[in-house]
């Protein structure tokens, strides 16, 4: 059974998506890169729970769809 | 270079076997003189049965190998009577720290756990452990170890194996029921029957140096990734026995094995890191590629590989003798019973169930380590580095931080020759589960302060707590097999309460533990029928039943 929210779970969308485009507006694609590394690293620990973590993974990594 | 040790030499003897018309036979042979062929021989003599150790050298191991030696590994020792001075001439360690670039990202203290005999980990040089091994099989009447007896030609048949053997006394023939072979990771027996292990190279070399050092220096464990001294490479330190540093030096792959091996290479690398002040001599360097692979199938005929010639892996986490060791006294057992009489030959086979399993484990262990000590592309490298910046402000990145991870032992949960417990609903359930290996715990037991492990091994045993059985019960159960001992545990003294924390027993409740201290089944109320029965799952009997 899947454990990853896909409905919609934000306090306030907007807000998060312009603070995501916001903080790598300035960066090069190299910090960029670390930025979104360091990001990934932190809200993985703060989900922390192993199947929905590859669930969130496995539809990541299908870059087709 | 090497002035704390000189490897002792043991003198080539010659065996009334070579002066015999016909081939000698004996039941048992084993190939190698390393960790792992000398632990097959202590485990088999353990077991009552004899064998024959054949070494193409006259000495221990030579020069920096294997330093770090896991708790399960001493257990282990113990069992076989030669732990006592490993642990006392190892060094035990608990405090490390961790540098990214310039700069401490933290540090750790491996607080240790309370309760068991033997350390979480010593380092020493395999020298050293394999000299304290060849000490205790001297005092084994059960196991004959003949140094520069080269094993030169093998014809193995489902029947058996006939050897032919050189010395310098020329070349003798053998034959044995089971060859085992612990010739090393470059195995000439495995290439020769067309054997292979698989697995992969990593593009990469270390400079493996030792140094004495002058001065006092900590008895930590320092990894360094990406210092500005050894930059876009790692380093680790730490401290061996006789005040011998191990040095780990990442090199790349393009370094020249031959060039970095020369003192003046050497010495420029360690100042730059110690600083131009500390006097240092070195006592040994070699540089290393490391691989990580396995056999598909460690069994051939009545040949069994065991050790580096059966699987190899990367340092990176020490498991190379140390799952070597494990893989060692899972066959060992078994392989005693078979040649009793007391279980089916098939038994052998779980062994190759079982250490697969424990291989695979130790190779995946060994290959994050090394992925993350040596990110593969700039993405896994941006994902290192922001976790060793992450890992300086923020705990949970430190649970990240791979430099390699302690060997623990595997577990063999599913295994065919473990009886699954039915849910247990009681507070047994806390306990040890079926498939795992025992823990320890301090006991007194006939008026003496003792380890519950030490009442373990080499048998079966029924740990159980009596209360409640009457003693026709009692009786009917220690019939079951001259295999399997019974051990009340209100015999034994919880001297820290470990044992009714670990094993969590109320009265008719009990484990049945394998001769190597794993758990083949717990019983909620003990019956002689499903004890007979589990007993007969480990020895292979059932499932030699389910797949004839
Ligand atoms: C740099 C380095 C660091 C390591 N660090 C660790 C560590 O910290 N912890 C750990 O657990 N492991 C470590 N290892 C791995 C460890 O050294 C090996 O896993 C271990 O030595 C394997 O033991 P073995 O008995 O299988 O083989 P070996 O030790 O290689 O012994 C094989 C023996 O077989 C003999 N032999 C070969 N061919 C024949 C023949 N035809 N006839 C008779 N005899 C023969 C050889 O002379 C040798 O004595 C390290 C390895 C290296 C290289």
């Amino acid at each position: 059974m899947s454990k990853l929210i896909t409905e919609n779970h934000f306090s306030d969308a907007d807000a998060f998506y312009a603070a995501l485009t916001d903080a790598h507006r300035e960066l090069s694609t190299v910090d960029s890169e670390r930025l979104n590394a360091r990001l990934i690293l932190l809200l993985a620990n703060h989900i922390g729970d192993k199947q929905v973590l590859l669930e969130a993974l496995d539809i990541a990594a299908q870059l087709e769809q | 270079m090497q002035k704390t040790y000189s490897n002792p030499i043991y003198p080539y003897r010659k065996s009334a076997d070579q002066e015999a018309q016909r081939p000698v036979h004996h039941p048992v042979i084993i190939i190698g003189a390393g960790p792992c062929g000398m632990a097959a021989a202590l485990d088999l003599a353990k077991q009552g049965q004899a064998s024959v150790i054949l070494d193409d050298n006259n000495t221990v191991s030579v020069g920096s190998r294997a330093i770090c030696f896991s708790k399960r590994t001493l257990e282990i020792m113990d069992r076989y009577g030669c732990a006592q001075p490993m642990v006392e001439k190892g060094v035990t360690w608990q405090k490390g720290k961790v540098f990214f670039k310039q700069e401490q990202v933290y540090e750790f203290d491996l607080l240790p756990e309370s309760g068991h005999k033997l350390p979480a980990f010593i380092n020493l040089q395999q020298y050293y452990f394999e000299e304290y091994m060849v000490n205790q099989i001297a005092k084994e009447p059960l196991i004959d170890l003949r140094w520069m007896h080269k094993l030169v030609e093998l014809d193995s048949s489902a029947e058996g194996n006939q050897l032919k053997v050189e010395t310098e006394d020329g070349v003798y023939a053998l034959s044995c029921d089971y060859l085992l072979v612990a010739d090393g990771a470059n195995s000439k027996i495995r290439t020769e029957l067309g054997l292979e292990s698989k697995g992969q190279v990593f593009q990469d070399r270390f400079l493996i140096a030792d140094v004495v050092m002058k001065a006092d220096f900590p008895t930590e464990r320092w990894f360094w990734f990406d210092p500005e001294f050894h930059p876009n490479q790692s380093v680790l330190l730490h401290k061996q026995a006789d005040d011998v540093w191990r040095i780990d030096f990442q090199l790349g792959w393009d370094a020249d094995p031959e060039e970095e091996k020369q003192e003046a290479k050497i010495r420029p690398r360690i100042e730059a890191m110690l600083g131009k002040d500390v006097e240092f001599e070195l006592e040994w360097a070699s540089v290393y590629t490391f691989q990580c692979r396995k056999m598909d199938d460690f069994i051939h005929n009545r040949v069994i590989f065991m050790g580096d010639a059966a699987h190899q892996v990367s340092p990176f986490g020490a498991r190379g003798a140390n799952g070597g060791v494990q893989s060692v006294e899972n066959l060992a057992w078994k392989l005693a019973r078979v040649l009793k009489g007391q279980a089916p030959a098939t038994l052998i086979d779980s062994y190759n169930e079982e250490r697969q399993h424990g291989a695979a484990e130790n190779i995946l262990n060994s290959t994050r380590a090394t992925d993350f000590i040596t990110p593969k592309n700039d993405i896994s490298r941006a994902f290192r580095d922001e976790t060793l910046r992450l890992a300086k402000h923020y705990p949970f990145a430190r649970s990240l931080v791979n430099s390699g991870r302690l060997s623990m032992p595997c577990d063999y949960q599913h295994s065919s020759l473990i009886t699954k417990s039915s849910a247990l609903n009681t507070g047994f359930d806390a306990g040890i589960a079926p498939g795992f290996v025992c823990l320890d715990a301090p006991i007194g037991i006939n008026g003496e302060d003792g380890w519950l492990l030490e009442q373990l091994g080499n048998r079966f045993v029924l740990l159980y707590n009596g209360e409640g059985i009457d003693n026709d019960e009692l009786k009917t159960l220690s019939s079951i097999s001259d295999d399997l001992v019974l051990l009340d545990s209100r015999e034994l003294e919880d001297k820290e309460g470990m044992l009714a924390e670990r094993y969590c027993m109320s009265g008719g409740q009990g484990y049945l533990i394998r001769p190597d201290q794993y758990v083949a089944a717990k019983f909620e109320q003990l019956s002689r029928e499903q004890i007979n029965s589990a007993l007969q799952r480990a020895l292979g009997y059932q499932s030699a039943q389910e797949n004839p």
